[in-house]
């Protein structure tokens, strides 16, 4: 987790939205979504998990270093109008990104129903932050050691079925986990959204990079999302467009399988 | 003496060597060939070619200078005209426009006018030791959005003219679409650099990482004590063909496959961006971008090359010498061919299925329109597919400035000088146009400067 020092974003950004940086001059352009902001202080909240070699430098920062480049805020800010009792879930770093939700829709004044989900009892991150601004909490582990055992889907479940009635449910995590939720909601027809987070370049609708398919139409989640209604995502494409280049990060990565391969 | 029936050609590196490097492949005339060249030019006296030029550079006379050795004098004539000629010299589609209307090409070859515009434009960089002073003397505030050829022409006019102009770029690189798009081979980076130097030795300031639209709006930017605003954003979405297999990993737009390797020098071996190295990489598409495209690839290190367009080698819309380049570097053209399907294999592209095409009557630009043959499918063997088949104008400053009439297109709409509908706006380039050349942007960036003054100097008098 780092707070960024970009006044100019931080007076912009709201939540849904999401920033690009580059750590050094030759280095690439990876998105993250905003994970809140200080409007005083001019700041940007951004959490990330070290997936490759940027990821992994960018770790070695410390507090009083800088960055080459942060631009944004980039993306359409989640819409929030009207809804008056929603579920939001989150799943491991989209914890993150699904707080601002949450803060914003309970500062707002709706009924906030939060289930979030990590691997295990060690990943748990913004436990109390949730518990602030949700009028009830859950917190799922898949493995048990932390609260309760399962995926966020057996708990989103859970609620519908007893007769729960959101306006909106919110999933932010990992694709198969927004898959999951859209699974679980779609039958019982309670509107979803869901944020994507596909590979990018520009962040500006320049590359078309971070297509995909919704509603059977492309859309670019730079510029038409990030977030987008759950039912109509092509989820199984975005799965399959999110490893393209999982070879590459594994090897930027300087990962053992391929030392030593040319 | 008798005419010289060809041009004499400029000096190039060899295909078999280039295929493997980035460099540039034209290496531009001597002293020596560019005197001969210009000795061609008859100085007829309606001088057709000038009307050609979209931005009416006076050709014959920078041409007459040439041929005395005053390649200085030849450029300050053609500065007068242009705000970037060694870009223009690399990129303008001459032999559809000034050469085109080339006396002496009505029975040889036209006189090279394009070879001979960046002779100069060279000689004057690397010659001329000139150094530019800061030229701002006006308290009036100008705001530039894109750093493309537009934007760059409509600073260089006003800061000339003494406005304090700044620059806004979304990206961290400046030069636009000549440093996303246009590969380094066909021209190179340094020289887009040198006009962005000069520009800041005369008082521009740039701000990169600045989306307009997003970071800040046009409206903001004028309440932010803006007088005037030029919106040069360029086109910049990429178009899909909306054919099966699109979203398969391998498939690129061409300004990804290009940004990823242009802008983020993605062929290097120790990038950080990645790009898929494919050996088979089919190309659709027939405009300058599709043969970057292509060319790119062959130096990435694909064993084939091939470009997909529908219509046959009369029609392809790139420029002249792009084409030939192609061919010769051993890029194979499947023309008469329409794009069906991305075949793929566990989610990556396996092959394209084209079908066959026959060119029927022209269509509403006169162009000959392409009819599918039925029944006459096959399967082109991919890995990497890229569809190079156009771009429109990027949304961001439509959603957020709704003063601004757009056509049903996207794009800008302006009078004959750049005005748009919102007071004190004004815009040129693909924005206004959809996608086109770097000399029409230039141009309209140039107009729009000249009306962004009489606008400012009007407001002064008030």
């Amino acid at each position: 987790m780092m707070d960024i020092y970009a006044p100019q974003v931080a007076k912009k950004a709201q939540a849904g939205q999401f920033i690009i940086l580059r750590v050094d001059d030759d280095g690439e352009r990876i998105p993250l979504t905003v994970a809140g902001f200080d409007r005083n202080n001019g700041t940007v909240k951004i959490i990330f998990q070290i997936v490759g070699a940027t990821t992994s430098l960018l770790n070695t920062k410390n507090v009083g270093d800088c960055i080459t480049d942060f631009v944004g805020p980039l993306g359409c800010p989640t819409r929030t109008d009207g809804l008056k009792k929603v579920c939001i879930i989150g799943g491991g770093v989209g914890c993150a990104i699904a707080l601002p939700l949450a803060q914003k829709l309970h500062n707002a004044g709706a009924e906030v129903h939060s289930i979030i989900g990590f691997r295990n009892r060690d990943m748990v991150i913004l436990e109390e932050e949730f518990k602030l601004c949700s009028d009830k909490l859950v917190v799922m582990t898949d493995d048990g050691s932390y609260g309760s055992k399962g995926f966020v889907t057996v708990e989103l479940q859970k609620q519908i079925s007893g007769g729960e009635k959101y306006d909106e449910v919110f999933a932010i995590g990992p694709l198969v986990m927004m898959r999951s939720v859209v699974a679980v909601t779609k039958p019982q027809d309670v509107p979803t959204t869901v944020s994507m987070n596909p590979i990018m370049i520009d962040g500006t609708g320049m590359c078309g990079g971070c297509r995909l398919t919704v509603g059977g139409k492309v859309k670019f989640a730079c510029v038409d999302g990030p977030d987008f209604n759950g039912f109509e995502v092509d989820f199984d494409e975005a799965i399959a467009r999110s490893s393209m280049y999982k070879d590459f990060e594994a090897r930027a990565h300087n990962c053992n399988l391929y030392k030593g391969v040319t | 003496m008798g005419i010289e029936p060809k041009k004499y050609s400029m000096p190039v590196q060899q295909p078999s060597q280039r295929i493997h490097n980035f460099n540039e492949v034209a290496l531009g005339y001597t002293e020596e060939l560019a005197v001969a060249e210009a000795r061609r030019c008859l100085n007829c006296k309606n001088m057709p070619c000038v009307n050609g030029c979209p931005v009416n550079i006076s050709i014959p006379h920078f041409i007459a200078e040439i041929k005395q050795h005053n390649f200085e004098k030849a450029y300050s004539i053609i500065a007068e005209a242009s705000s970037l000629p060694a870009i223009c010299g690399r990129v303008c589609p001459q032999e559809t426009q000034c050469e085109s209307k080339c006396t002496l090409g009505i029975r040889f070859e036209p006189v090279a006018i394009g070879r001979l515009e960046r002779f100069v434009a060279d000689y004057h960089n690397s010659h001329n030791t000139q150094t530019v002073e800061p030229c701002v003397t006006n308290e009036k505030k100008v705001a530039v959005i894109g750093s493309g050829p537009s934007g760059l022409a409509c600073a260089g006019e006003l800061v000339k003219s003494g406005y304090d102009v700044t620059i806004f770029e979304a990206l961290h690189r400046l030069g636009g679409v000549l440093v996303y798009g246009i590969p380094e081979f066909r021209l190179p980076k340094s020289i887009v650099d040198k006009e962005i130097q000069s520009l800041k030795n005369y008082g521009v300031k740039f701000e990169r990482n600045t989306v307009v639209g997003k970071t800040v709006t046009v409206d903001e930017l004028i309440e932010n004590d803006f007088d005037a605003v030029f919106i040069g954003t360029g086109a910049g979405l990429p178009k899909f063909a909306g054919i099966c297999g699109e979203g398969l990993n391998g498939v690129y737009s061409a300004n990804e496959f290009l940004t990823r390797i242009n802008l983020m020098k993605a062929y290097e071996s120790d990038a950080k961006t990645p790009i898929m190295r494919a050996e088979k990489t089919v190309v659709i598409g027939g405009g300058n971008v599709a043969m970057d495209a292509a060319r790119t690839a062959l130096r990435l290190g694909a064993k084939s090359v091939s470009i997909v367009y529908r219509r046959s080698m009369d029609e392809l819309p790139a420029r002249r010498e792009e084409v030939e380049h192609a061919l010769e570097e051993g890029i194979t053209f499947e023309l008469l061919c329409a794009p069906v399907e991305i075949i793929g294999r566990d989610n990556f592209v396996s092959g394209l299925k084209v079908r066959k095409c026959k060119l029927g009557d022209p269509d509403e630009h006169g162009r000959l329109k392409p009819i599918e043959i039925e029944n006459s499918e096959y399967v082109i063997d991919a890995d990497c597919v890229i569809i190079a088949i156009g771009t429109s104008p990027n949304p961001l400053i439509r959603r957020t400035t709704l003063q601004i009439s757009f056509s049903e297109r996207g794009c800008i709409v302006v009078d004959e000088f750049g005005k748009t509908s919102k007071n004190g706006v004004y815009a040129g380039g693909d924005a206004v146009t959809g996608a086109a050349t770097v000399i029409l942007a230039m141009g309209a960036g140039k107009t729009a400067a000249n009306a962004i003054n009489k606008y400012l100097s009007n407001m002064n008098n008030l």
